[in-house]
């Protein structure tokens, strides 16, 4: 495996700029998520990094080696898309043994069953090896295409939202494969999604992009913790973080436009009195939708709080968040 | 407006059976979700209130009417699909004033009709659109108008959000549930998102290959899962399910798993063979003194909380905990269970009834 390097990657389509700037390190066995909403430039990075997409300003480094001029298959990614691509006249067996097939790599025939099997175990379609790619559903389909990226071990894993068309439940069992399989092998893994819980969980670090900027860079946990900005603090949390004004809980300090209070920076039971709009059981915690001085407010509280809703409930801030105008943390 | 009464309601397909024997009631102004994965028969059972499809037996009675073998036609019923179907050469205003002008309405009260439902969906300024143009949101507030226009007894919904991506559709969720927080009007709603049906349900059907698995208000039936099904279906992570061989009396108030003895609330019923012990992943709590041993194969931050999953003796735990405790891969630790939570389930999958959950599960 190895680390990955961009340096002052632009990337320009026409007039629009899809990548501002950014300078990166992907270290040797880290996973890397790339947040953020639809034209963030998540996908192009993972372009650019691949070699789908080559006309750029800066450098990409793979393994201290750029990466200028060599096509997607001299760079010794193995990549999962989004929508996925199987052979359709093959079965899933020869779908999965494909890469390892390849004249580059003649990987012995017993080897190659044994990979086979073990990545299709890991995704739960061993029983459908001797399937026709066509015969699955789409849910299978793009577990044999991550399956194909897993047989192999390449200097990088590159995915782009693979994990998107699943089922709630499946996607969270391969959630926990995905993370373990990149750690057991210490991978490299360079994986875009707008799913926070994805970033979340299974990341090693967190890229934050904003209209092409790479605007954070570190681990989840200090992401969500200690947010560089309220674009930042507004990827992750869930509920979302409550952004108001900063002055409504009263003394704001100097500069701060904007208080931001996820709902652990809510205390409950003093302070300002806000009516409760609406209670909404998740099972495991209920959320309350709070009304304060024309402001919405979301936050959690216990599963089997006695609150109905039309009740007044005071709440105050709690070490928040604090933003100047144009969007940055002042502390 | 409409209370719905569903009762042993039957629909087959050839050799085929959709909905085995369905009963439940939808009252009056209730948001009521039917929840269950794909050919479950939440479809099919929307589609035989709306009148879409008529069932092979049973009764459906809106308003103490039985509606079971009428046509949608006579059952003023209002359907807003997955896929809005728009017409695409009207625009905004048109598409919502069409039900109207097809009744005939006269134009000053379609346009003030329009108008209101427009206000209501806070679409005013996109009335006079060609729908072609509009967002994803923009077109099913518009599909949503066309169906709120003409005051219908009930909506039928059936995934409405569906096609929406993750962060879209919690803000239209929200929005829905607002409107019919407004319009108090009666509306069914189809999702196989069991968080979706949780958040905004006032009641929620769980259904599973045919079958009424549980019917109640949703703290409930997280809280007290009549079945197997029910437990992994609802929650995320799901209830983890102990498996063991055993027996337990009625009137008990510990299961012995064979290497560890667990406290939950008294039995009334017994049971014996293979049986699974409930415990949802928030009541779970790694505790060193506790006998019941796991060894952490996996932790996921999810920034208030963390989920932890063990390896244990009677299979894979989840636990649910502060992200701030420490929880390393490797880690061996006891495990303690909230005794006041637990569910034994029989070899059948279904739940005991106990002293906590009897009050739930005892009306069937």
């Amino acid at each position: 495996m190895a680390e990955v390097q961009l340096t002052n990657v632009s990337k320009r389509f026409g007039k629009d700029i899809a990548l501002d700037d950014v300078s990166m390190t992907i270290p040797d066995g880290a996973f890397v998520v790339l947040l953020g909403p639809t034209g963030a430039g998540k996908t192009t990075t993972l372009r650019i990094v691949s070699g789908l997409e080559t006309d750029h300003e800066g450098d990409v480094q793979i393994g201290g080696r750029s990466m200028r001029g060599l096509t997607p298959a001299q760079r010794d990614v193995a990549m999962v898309f989004q929508q996925y691509s199987l052979y359709p006249h093959l079965t899933v067996r020869d779908n999965l043994a494909f890469p390892l097939r390849s004249p580059i790599l003649k990987t012995p025939k017993d080897e190659v069953e044994a990979k086979v099997r073990q990545v299709a175990e890991t995704l739960q379609i061993a029983h459908k090896l001797d399937n026709k790619a066509t015969a699955l559903s789409g849910g299978e389909m793009q577990r044999v295409s991550i399956g194909r990226a897993l047989v192999r071990e390449p200097s990088v894993y590159l995915m782009d939202e693979p994990l998107s068309s699943l089922d709630a439940k499946l996607r969270a069992d391969l959630r926990v494969e995905l993370k373990r399989i990149q750690a057991e092998r210490g991978a490299t893994l360079l994986y875009v999604t707008h799913d926070q819980v994805e970033a979340m969980t299974m990341a090693t670090h967190v890229g934050v992009l904003d209209h092409g900027r790479l605007v954070q860079f570190g681990p989840p946990r200090e992401i969500y913790e200690n947010p560089v900005s309220l674009y930042a603090a507004a990827r992750l949390g869930q509920p979302r973080i409550n952004l108001l004004p900063a002055d409504l809980f009263g003394q704001a300090p100097a500069g701060a436009k904007t208080i931001g209070l996820r709902p652990e920076q809510i205390v409950q039971g003093e302070g300002e009195a806000a009516q409760v709009r609406r209670v909404e059981r998740l099972g495991d915690q209920t959320r309350l939708h709070l009304h304060l001085k024309g402001h919405e407010i979301v936050t959690v509280t216990d599963a089997h709080t006695t609150l109905t809703g039309g009740e007044t409930l005071p709440i105050r801030p709690e070490r928040p968040f604090w933003f100047d105008d144009r969007g940055d943390r002042i502390s | 407006m409409a209370r719905i009464e569903i009762r042993d309601l039957r629909k087959e397909f050839g050799d085929f059976t959709a909905v085995q024997s369905s009963s439940f009631t939808i009252e009056d102004g209730e948001f009521f979700m039917l929840l269950g994965p794909s050919g479950c028969g939440k479809t099919t059972t929307l589609r035989m209130i709306a009148g879409l499809e008529l069932p092979t037996s049973g009764e459906i009675t809106i308003d103490g009417e039985d509606v079971a073998q009428r046509p949608a036609s006579q059952r003023d019923i209002a359907f807003v699909f997955q896929m809005f179907a728009l017409y695409p050469h009207m625009n905004a205003r048109k598409n919502i004033a069409y039900p109207l002008v097809s009744q005939r309405m006269p134009k000053a009260q379609v346009k003030a009709k329009v108008d209101e439902v427009a206000r209501i969906l806070g679409i005013e300024d996109i009335l006079d659109r060609p729908v072609g143009g509009l967002s994803g949101g923009d077109r099913q507030r518009v599909a949503l108008g066309r169906a709120i226009v003409r005051e219908p007894k009930a909506f039928m919904m059936d995934e409405p959000l569906g096609a929406l991506d993750a962060e879209f559709r919690e803000r239209m969720a929200e929005e829905l549930r607002a409107l019919h927080d407004r319009m108090g009007a009666t509306t069914v709603y189809v999702t196989h998102d069991q968080l979706e049906a949780m958040q905004m349900g006032d009641k929620i059907v769980v259904m599973n290959h045919g079958v009424v698995e549980q019917f109640g208000v949703p703290q409930d039936i997280y809280d007290w899962p009549a079945t197997r099904f029910v437990a992994d279906f609802i929650g995320s992570p799901p209830m983890n399910v102990l498996e063991f061989e055993g027996r337990a009396e009625p009137g008990t108030t510990q299961v012995d798993l064979g290497d560890a003895t667990v406290a939950m609330p008294a039995l009334r019923d017994g049971a014996s063979g293979r049986l699974g012990l409930g415990v949802r992943p928030e009541h779970v709590v790694p505790d060193d003194a506790m006998p019941y041993r796991g060894t952490v194969t996996a932790t996921e931050y999810l920034g208030t909380t963390q989920i932890v999953s063990f390896d244990t003796a009677h299979g894979p735990v989840k636990a649910r905990i502060a992200a701030d405790q420490p929880a390393r891969v490797g880690d061996k630790t006891g495990l303690r269970f909230d005794a006041r939570t637990l569910t034994l389930f029989g070899q059948d999958g279904r739940a005991l009834l106990s002293e906590a959950n009897e009050k739930v599960l005892a009306h069937g």
